[in-house]
Parts: C-alpha cells; sequence; structure tokens
C-alpha cells in the first residue's frame, strides 16, 4: 500500500512569482492543491493613520504609493472623494485632461499586468515589448508633471498644468502607435497552444462567488459580472465618452486575459476621445483651478462620503469620514487588490502549483495597495 | 429631491425603531442601525429589499475615543442590478462584540479581520478572526485614536504593553 500523505508548502513572500510580498500557504495532495491561505501585510506602513495626521492636500502624495504601477488613478479616486465632501466643481478642461492620463495609465499597468503574467507562465517575448510600450506612458507622465512613477499628478479642484501642444502631439502618435502593438501581443499569446493550455479552464471564478467575494475591475469581468464604473456610474465626463466594457462569462485565467487585452484597445480609444473633446474646451480654467481648491478645502464640511472609481484592477474607493477640520477624522481605502486577493482560495483550490502562479498573475495585484 | 421611495424609506418602513437615524449627504445615503439588528437588515437589504444590495463593497470601523458606544462600524453596499449604493452603520462599544457578515458576503470575513486588526473591533462567529496586516505578535490597536503616530512613541506603546501582558501572566500563575 501506498501511504498518502498531505504536505504543507509555504511559497513567497520573496517569490518572483508572487508578485510583491504575499505569502500563501499551500496545502498540498501530491500536487494538487486542497487548501490554501494567503498572508499578507508585509508592506503595510499605516497610510490610513498617516491620512488622519496630514491636511487633505498633503496626503496626496502618499496615494501615490498605494497601487503604485497606476499612480494617477489613485490620485483621481483620492482628489474625487474630498471633491465630493467639499462640493467643488471641477471646470471641464481639467476633466478631459484627468481621462486622458488615467486611461494611459491604464493601458501601463496593463502592460506591466500581461508583461509579467507572461513572463510567469514562460513567455519572454511579451514582456520585453509591453516594457517597451510602458516606456513612452512613462515618458509623456515624465513630460506632464516630471515624475514617472509616483506621478502626484492631480490636484484637489483640477489639475496642475494644462496639456501643451508637444503633449498631445505625442499622445496622438502613441494611440496610432499602440493598437498594432496590443495585435502583435495578441499573436504571441491568443491562439498559442502552451497559453491555453496554462490558462483555460484555470483559476475558475464564478459570477456568484465574485459578487460575494466583492471582486470588481477585469477580474469580475471575466466572471461575467458585466459592471464598469465608468460606464454605470460615470464620474469626470466619463459619460461622454463612447467605449465598450468586454466582458466573458468563462471565469478562468484565459477570460480575465481577454478581458484586459481588449480593455487596453478601448482605453486608447477614451485617449482618443477625450483629446478631442479637449480642443473644444476652454484652456483657462484648468490653471486655475487648485489655487482656487486650495482656499476652499481649508476646512471641509461635517460629514461622510464614499467615491469609487474605476482604476485598472477594479473599484477603488474611498471614505472619508470628515469632523469639520482641515484633515480627515478616518479616511478608508477600498483597494481593488485587497478584496480580490481574499478569492483567491477559492480560484486555485484543486488546481496544480504551477497554476497558483498563474492565478495570482491573473488577478493583477499589487501589494502596495493590499497592505497599504 | 425626487418623489420616488428610497432605501431608506423601505428600511424606517419595515425595521421602523431599529433604524436610529437617516441622512443623505453629497449624494450618499445613510443609514444608522442598532446593532442588535445587524444582520438582520443586511440580510433583508441583499435578499428582499426592492434594490437588492447584493454587492459589498466595503467594511470599516471608526474610533470615536470620546463617545460611548465607541466605534462605529460602516458598510458599503451596491446593487448589481441597477448599481445605486448605500451605506449601512451601527455603533458597538468596546467591550462588545457586533455579529458578523461572513455568513452574508464571504468578502466580510477579510474587512472584519482588518478592523479587528487595526482597531480592536471583535466580531461575533467570525470563522478567523486574526490579525491580517500586521504581525501576530504585534500589541494594541495602531488606528485607535489613542494609539501614539511616531514611530519612537509607538516602540514605547509596544514595550509597555508587552509588560502588562507579561505581569497579567504572573499574577495568573502566582
Amino acid at each position: 500500500m501506498v501511504k498518502v500523505r498531505e504536505l504543507t508548502l509555504n511559497m513567497g513572500p520573496h517569490h518572483p512569482a508572487t508578485h510583491g510580498v504575499l505569502r500563501i500557504i499551500l496545502l498540498l495532495n501530491g500536487e494538487t492543491i486542497e487548501d490554501s491561505k494567503p498572508v499578507i501585510g508585509y508592506l503595510h506602513r499605516g497610510i490610513e493613520k498617516i491620512a488622519e495626521n496630514l491636511s487633505y492636500h498633503q496626503f496626496m502624495p502618499y496615494t501615490d504609493r498605494l497601487d503604485y504601477l497606476a499612480a494617477p488613478s489613485n490620485n483621481l479616486g483620492y482628489v474625487l472623494a474630498v471633491e465630493k465632501l467639499a462640493g467643488l466643481e471641477i471646470p471641464k478642461r481639467a476633466q478631459y485632461i484627468r481621462i486622458i492620463i488615467t486611461e494611459l495609465t491604464r493601458i501601463a499597468s496593463h502592460l506591466v499586468w500581461i508583461g509579467t503574467h507572461a513572463l510567469d507562465l514562460a513567455a519572454m517575448t511579451v514582456f520585453l515589448y509591453c516594457f517597451r510600450e510602458r516606456e513612452m506612458i512613462l515618458d509623456l507622465f515624465e513630460m506632464y508633471c516630471g515624475a514617472r512613477l509616483t506621478t502626484n499628478t492631480f490636484r484637489i479642484g483640477g489639475v496642475p498644468y494644462d496639456l501643451k501642444d508637444d503633449f498631445i502631439k505625442k499622445t496622438l502618435e502613441f494611440t496610432d502607435y499602440f493598437p498594432p502593438c496590443v495585435d502583435d501581443y495578441e499573436k504571441l499569446l491568443t491562439k498559442n497552444r502552451i497559453w491555453m493550455k496554462r490558462t483555460k479552464e484555470v483559476g475558475f471564478l464564478s459570477r456568484e462567488d465574485a459578487i460575494n467575494y466583492g471582486v470588481s475591475g477585469p477580474t469580475a469581468r471575466g466572471s461575467g459580472l458585466d459592471w464598469d464604473i465608468r460606464r454605470d456610474s460615470p464620474y469626470s465626463s466619463y459619460d461622454e465618452m463612447k467605449f465598450h466594457v468586454p466582458v466573458y462569462p468563462e471565469g478562468d485565467v484565459y477570460a480575465r486575459y481577454l478581458v484586459r487585452m481588449e480593455e487596453m484597445r478601448q482605453a486608447n480609444e477614451i485617449v482618443k476621445q477625450a483629446i478631442k473633446a479637449l480642443e473644444g474646451s476652454e484652456g483657462l480654467l484648468a490653471e486655475n483651478a487648485p489655487k482656487k481648491g486650495l482656499k476652499k478645502i481649508k476646512k471641509a464640511p461635517e460629514g461622510e462620503v464614499y467615491h469609487a472609481i474605476e482604476a485598472p484592477k477594479g473599484e477603488l474607493g474611498f471614505y472619508i469620514h470628515s469632523k469639520g477640520d482641515s484633515n480627515p477624522y478616518r479616511l478608508k481605502i477600498r483597494a481593488p487588490s485587497f478584496v480580490n486577493l481574499s478569492s483567491i482560495s477559492t480560484m486555485i483550490k484543486g488546481n496544480l502549483i504551477a497554476d497558483v502562479v498563474a492565478v495570482i498573475g491573473s488577478i493583477d495585484i499589487v501589494l502596495g495597495e493590499i497592505d497599504r | 429631491m425626487n418623489n420616488e421611495k428610497n432605501v431608506l424609506d423601505e428600511l424606517k418602513g419595515k425595521f421602523g425603531e431599529d433604524i436610529t437615524e437617516t441622512s443623505e449627504f453629497a449624494g450618499d445615503l445613510t443609514a444608522a442601525v442598532r446593532p442588535s439588528k445587524w444582520v438582520e437588515i443586511l440580510n433583508f437589504l441583499k435578499i428582499e429589499s426592492k434594490d437588492k444590495y447584493d454587492y459589498m463593497s466595503d467594511l470599516c470601523g471608526v474610533d470615536h475615543n470620546d463617545r460611548n458606544p465607541r466605534f462605529d462600524v460602516v458598510v458599503h453596499l451596491m446593487s448589481t442590478g441597477n448599481f445605486k449604493r448605500v451605506r449601512i452603520k451601527t455603533q458597538v462599544e468596546e467591550d462588545e462584540e457586533l455579529d458578523t457578515l461572513s455568513e452574508i458576503w464571504k468578502t466580510a470575513n477579510w474587512h472584519e479581520r482588518e478592523a479587528f486588526d487595526l482597531l480592536g473591533i471583535r466580531f461575533k462567529d467570525h470563522p478567523n478572526l486574526e490579525r491580517i496586516l500586521l504581525p501576530d505578535d504585534f500589541l494594541g490597536h495602531p488606528l485607535r485614536k489613542d494609539y501614539p503616530l511616531k514611530a519612537e512613541e509607538s516602540a514605547k506603546k509596544q514595550e509597555e504593553l508587552r509588560a502588562a501582558l507579561k505581569g497579567e501572566k504572573v499574577e495568573a500563575d502566582g
């Protein structure tokens, strides 16, 4: 008789395929995962405690360090929550600039995702191509605000700088250049037999479980949940943009892959539309907005607000409880990666160890916002 | 203001006295409820209410250290049918437990662990109420208003708490 014994295996926190400092304890039967327990918190910096002790403006740069691959999205989520609290009206031109920058961010974030995800599953070439294109977007950010990664892009009440003609020219060049690149990535992966074997019917998450676990963003749309905050509760003039929200009901790693690939194309289209809209709007307000906002926000009104945006990873929400001071009494960050990651045990149950790597990649986590 | 009955009226009609306060601020709807009806009301919102708030966005605690009961627990719900949102909150005393929501939403599991970890709010019948962001040997709850902000003061506080814990153990042995 062969004696069968369960094995507990520790994965991470310093494992290259866990995208940061994620640790998962796996309970194995052979190579099949019976049960698992994610362990997080290795990057906890107490950002929410810091927020309570800083003024609304001072906290802005800290939001860069949440999802550090998509800093402008975090900035947008934060400023929108504060603006909702203070009742500030944002000039149209500033809204379009915000759309342009955050959609470029979405592309940059998805490029890192597909690059590292494919690298984890041994497709090296895609990674090199993706980082080539991402570099162009980072150059655009540098042109706009001087920083590439932690950009501190927006201000409460508007945006700090207007878009220069040079920036618009370079961005339009990029939007023409980029769609064929996505086709190239797809040529390398979508019909690739190895890729399909590694991703199809792996890491299954049903629509019911997705809702129950509070999963959002591309991960939820890969499970057939037809929901995009940009379309369904639009903010920052997204209602004027025309775009298609890809939804796939299969709920596996491959479906989540298809969703994000299409999202990159759609984000590219939104950038084009926003630039067109920008040309018709007046240029004055964007430059003046932050100063006006600064004055108004010295003391925020008493009250509570929650504002959610569609960040590249999913629903990014800021809950602010204000007691009428110049700093928030309590600020809670609803990080999409934190919530999405909590469903991983369900996804990997019954799969193999190698599939864990595929699943982690497909949720697209960033530990900066999980551990806060 | 629209004349359509919103979820707050629906709640007041159904639960009456157990809804202690309702408000509308910056477009957000808020209802404060009695802690004893916490699970019942949230279950109603998920399954029976008109909008069916089946998606739980977030759960967090708020420390009001100058007030009794000390804590607020705040939940943000959304409907995946019409994407409406509502905020439900309740008050918990420092030495009291609040019923867990992890039976209704699996996502509540981690959120409640976080509230326990950072604020020390305890949830009754939670399957796995342990620290999530901080290390297991951490003492105290740093998001409380009386927990120091600065690193040196925090280290001092840790030492104090550790000494107090040891003292208790010695007493128990003696």
